[in-house]
């Protein structure tokens, strides 16, 4: 609940404070996924269909599947514009939300939403989700590096370890 | 908990820089500003700013030993940002497994129709 209410703060700060620096959060937020007995252009159409994107995401889902296509997803009484990135069926599907209203999505902006689809078999699909933030651009080209490297978890995980990490420390 | 507390939070997290500083102080326990400054790859003036917002965000402390300024890990606000997180992974989890119960169903109604 928290992180739904931080994420539609975001969406509402963007007519409300332009000025103000966006924070969104960096690098790979989160990154899951679930193994699917179904071949991937069944799974494809589950998650790029609008009518059947409103049964597992969304409760409205005004949405073109064309890349560069802009739409809608509502929630309850809130929602915001959403725009999709990349349509590589059936095995990539990627979309920009939580930007500010009015403004293009860009990295930066944004948060990216990437499906990856990976055949396993003929009947069964692996179905990976992450969202990312913002890039590390600011930090020298080494830097980034070393850092995508030592942070290729996502913050659920990078939370859990430094939770983890903590609790030793304090038991010692 | 109130959403500006949340955003504070998040963006001084968010920052590359921050969670380098986090992780030293994490798994280091109590360090000066310098000790950091040697181990993360920006200026001691930039490890200052970056304590300060840390600082400000709830997530560590400082404490005063003889002329000394070390800083450390508050571990309550840590476990919060974790809830958080852990709140988010159970979002795209409930919506994975929503998505598989789906295609799952489909596939299965394809294969009678076939049959």
């Amino acid at each position: 609940m928290v992180m739904a209410r931080y994420r539609w703060l975001q969406l509402e700060r963007g007519s409300e404070h332009t000025g103000r620096e966006r924070k969104l959060m960096a690098g790979l937020v989160i990154a899951r996924e679930v193994l699917i007995e179904a071949p991937a252009e069944v799974v494809w159409r589950t998650i790029t269909e609008p009518d059947q994107m409103s049964q597992w995401f969304a409760d409205r889902v005004d949405l073109v599947i064309e890349p560069g296509a802009h739409g809608y997803m509502g929630f309850g009484d809130q929602g915001g514009p959403v725009v999709v990135e990349t349509v590589d069926p059936p095995t990539r599907f990627s979309f920009r939300w939580n930007h500010p209203r009015g403004e293009e999505p860009v990295a930066g902006n944004s948060m990216l939403v990437e499906f990856t689809l990976t055949p396993e078999g003929e009947e069964r699909t692996r179905l990976r989700v992450t969202e990312s933030g913002h890039e590390l651009r600011d930090w020298p080209d080494a830097e980034k590096q070393r850092y995508a490297d030592e942070h290729q978890e996502g913050w659920a995980e990078y939370l859990d370890r430094l939770a983890a990490v903590l609790a030793k420390g304090q038991q010692g | 908990m109130t959403a500006q507390v949340d955003d504070e939070l998040w963006s001084a997290i968010g920052d590359p820089s921050r969670r380098r500083v986090l992780d030293l102080l994490v798994s280091n326990g109590e360090v000066s500003a310098s000790w950091l400054a040697g181990r993360v790859p920006v200026s001691r003036q930039a490890v200052s700013k970056h304590l300060v917002v840390l600082e400000q965000a709830g997530l560590i402390s400082r404490r005063k030993q003889g002329r000394e300024v070390l800083y450390h890990v508050q571990a309550g606000r840590l476990d919060q940002a974790t809830r958080a997180m852990a709140d988010l992974a159970a979002q795209w989890d409930g919506r994975l497994a929503t998505i598989k119960r789906l295609a799952e169903a489909a596939h299965a109604e394809n294969k009678r129709r076939q049959a």
